[in-house]
């Protein structure tokens, strides 16, 4: 009999599966430390310990955190309304311009908090400027946009190189990177939400715009599950056929939604740009982008859940820093592999478990 | 120099450019084509790049890192298969995971082995494939316009290259005069038949995965020991989704594969050759035009501006066979 129709409790849905998923990715990637002859256990502890042991180190973490959150919240916005969008690399690294360019004008003049809501509105336009022509191809062409997606993040990139290379470098430097931002256009550092608990902040560079993570994760929820518009959005990824009979307008609600999911990939730029190296940098985003895909897939969509995957992420990429540094044998690109591992079994298999796990629940209950 | 040499070496240097693409882009042709859409073709030729070049450099030997190029992508494949075929899971998150896990590996074990930054050690002249200068190439260098023609475009490529060309033709039969192949297109289009004649959806599509894994395995391997004498850092470069657009470009047709490959190998010699000259009239043309433009050419493609790029119909789809 087929076990696909058999409904599961919501705490083995939401819980069991995608934590037993997490122990497969990370099973899998401990037999690869274990294959180039390091202890897996003792790489899990020195991670763990490098993300979280000390107030410098949470604040990377958090800092890392912050970026995933938008771009989990961006893939996430698009996966409601049954899109699948890729592109938020490229999104995130076009909306990096907007808040440059921001950041650029307004940095001479004014303090951060009047900058600040202005790069915020020039980021998430840039952003969704960059998702606007896949959607628009998708809504009114039908042309699938995971390739339209993939191709502007190529396209993306070759226009910055081009912006900065040509347009925005400082005249004389070799760097392809803008000036830096002076203090008007820098975000402030979160110093006094890691003393809170007692520890210092020092280098790390936890700014403001993790607390406007938060907010886009509370607005997300709102409009996913609390507004007329998420309502159809939802309807429109659920069934199309359903959404088109009740009247939902499938090319409004597609190129809605994909402004958005880009305007939140662009966001994610604030972060980098304007949070810790106060300038716009090539290849700022460094693949945050797909990385959300990851956190979306772990986070089941919800932004409750993107929290606590960006937070895992945001773990691995520090710990994993921090990992190659005490054990050299293991360069920072484990954390890629483990990223891949984690989409592999909590995205792609993640129904492989689901049939035992249902025949063992239907022991178990005695039904 | 003048303009036809030019043209000589920047026609060279694109089939050069092309013979990845090509051997990637009809890797995808097959998977595709069988309703299995395939973003992970990208990871599969980086991590065959890595497995030839690491063979090659212990054995020094070519055809063993061909052959170990070939298996791995081909395992890569079947692990696609196993996501998206077995456990009916996302084809296109499978692909983005085996991405990661390509790009990520390739690196960890590169340094852990070699010590070199992700590198591989540099592969003996033995272990790569070099060029093969064909019967009369010196005689005919003299004839006007076929001479070098023939002496530099045609002859003096490795032997892979001729390789990727004759797949194009044998792909063509496979998919158009075989019964494999008729079935491998019925899959793409409608698994639901197929199985109703009686033949395994799952087996079909695992079939052409593998013949997926074995053609991007050239691709990994061409990279690797034939265009360069070691396996470096990402050294795909992105090469697999250009791969993926020349697929669409093309149609998801096998000769047209051929010449979008070709064209985009040719975008990108002409890039690295305009990198720093100017046009008359124009003036200096910015490089990264050239670099976006097989991008921008799918794209205005896939909006139906030039012809329809109709997909595989089942393309995506998991099939279920009972509900």
């Amino acid at each position: 009999m087929s076990t696909a129709s058999v409904s599961l409790p919501a705490w083995i849905n939401y819980g069991v599966i995608p934590l037993l998923n997490l122990v497969l990715a990370f099973f899998f990637s401990g037999l690869v430390v274990w294959a180039i002859g390091e202890n897996p256990f003792e790489a899990l502890q020195l991670l763990l310990i490098g993300a979280l042991g000390r107030g410098e180190g949470i604040g990377f973490t958090l800092f890392y955190t912050t970026s995933f959150i938008f771009t989990g919240l961006s893939v996430a916005v698009a996966i409601h309304a049954g899109l699948f969008n890729i592109g938020s690399e490229g999104q995130a690294y076009l909306g990096g311009l907007g808040a440059a360019l921001v950041a650029l004008s307004l940095d001479h003049y004014v303090p951060w908090y009047v900058t600040m809501p202005f790069a915020v509105i020039g980021a998430a336009l840039f952003g969704a400027a960059c998702a606007a022509i896949p959607a628009w191809l998708q809504a009114k062409r039908g042309s699938h946009i995971v390739i339209t997606t993939i191709m502007f993040n190529f396209i993306v990139s070759s226009l910055m190189n081009y912006v900065l290379v040509r347009l925005l470098i400082v005249p004389g430097k070799m760097a392809p990177e803008t000036r830096t931002f002076l203090e008007g256009g820098q975000l402030p550092k979160l110093d006094w939400l890691i003393a809170l608990f007692g520890g210092r902040l020092g280098a790390a560079p936890l700014n403001f715009s993790f607390l406007i993570a938060l907010v886009m994760c509370f607005l997300v929820w709102v409009l996913i599950w609390r507004t007329k518009l998420g309502y159809e959005m939802r309807t429109l990824g659920i069934s199309p056929s359903a959404a088109s009979y009740a009247g939902i307008r499938y090319a409004k609600i597609v190129m809605i939604t994909m402004l958005i999911s880009g305007g939140l990939a662009g966001m994610m730029a604030l972060n980098p740009v304007m949070g810790a190296s106060a300038r716009l940098q090539i290849e700022f985003v460094g693949g945050a982008g797909f990385v959300g895909i990851a956190v979306s897939l772990m986070g089941r969509n919800h932004p409750a859940g993107i929290i606590l995957a960006a937070l895992l992420f945001g773990i691995l990429y520090q710990g994993g820093a921090e990992l190659s540094f005490d054990m050299p044998r293991i360069t920072r690109d484990m954390i890629v592999v483990i990223q891949g591992m984690v989409i592999l079994f909590a995205g792609a298999l993640e129904y492989m478990l689901r049939p035992a796990i249902v025949r063992l629940y239907q022991q178990v209950t005695g039904k | 120099m003048d303009y036809f040499d030019i043209f000589i070496s920047i026609l060279g240097s694109a089939i050069r450019l092309s013979i990845p693409l090509l051997f990637t882009a009809l890797a995808g042709l097959f998977s595709e084509r069988a309703g299995i859409f395939d973003i992970g073709l990208e990871g599969k030729m980086l991590a065959s790049a890595f497995a030839s070049a690491c063979v090659a450099y212990y054995t020094g030997n070519a055809w063993a890192g061909l052959g170990a190029g070939i298996l791995t992508a081909i395992v890569f494949s079947m692990v696609h298969g196993f996501a998206s075929i077995t456990n009916r899971g996302n084809q296109i998150v499978s692909g983005v995971a085996l991405n990661f896990v390509a790009a990520g590996l390739t690196i960890v074990l590169g340094q852990a082995w070699f010590n070199q930054g992700g590198r591989t050690g540099q592969v003996p002249p033995e272990g790569r494939f070099s060029g093969i200068v064909l019967p009369g190439a010196d005689m005919m260098r003299d004839v006007p316009i076929i001479g070098p023609l023939y002496a530099n475009v045609v002859s003096g490529n490795n032997i892979l290259t001729y390789i990727a060309f004759l797949m194009v033709p044998v792909s063509w039969w496979v998919l158009y005069r075989t019964r494999f192949g008729l079935r491998l297109r019925a899959v793409g289009e409608n698994p639901g038949a197929v199985d109703t004649a009686g033949i395994s959806v799952s087996w079909l599509r695992y079939r052409a995965l593998i013949v997926t894994g074995f053609l991007a395995g050239f691709a990994g391997t061409y990279l690797a020991i034939a265009q360069s004498a070691a396996f470096i850092n990402n050294m795909s470069a992105g090469k697999g989704y250009i791969a993926l657009a020349a697929l669409i470009f093309a149609k998801w047709k096998p000769v047209p594969v051929m010449f979008a490959c070709l064209l985009f190998g040719f975008l990108d010699a002409f890039a690295n050759f305009m990198q720093g000259k100017s046009l008359p009239l124009i003036g200096e043309v910015p490089v990264q035009i050239f670099q976006a433009l097989p991008y921008i050419l799918t794209c205005v493609l896939l909006a139906g501006f030039i012809g329809i790029a109709r997909p595989p119909k089942a393309g995506g789809v998991p099939y279920a066979k009972e509900r």
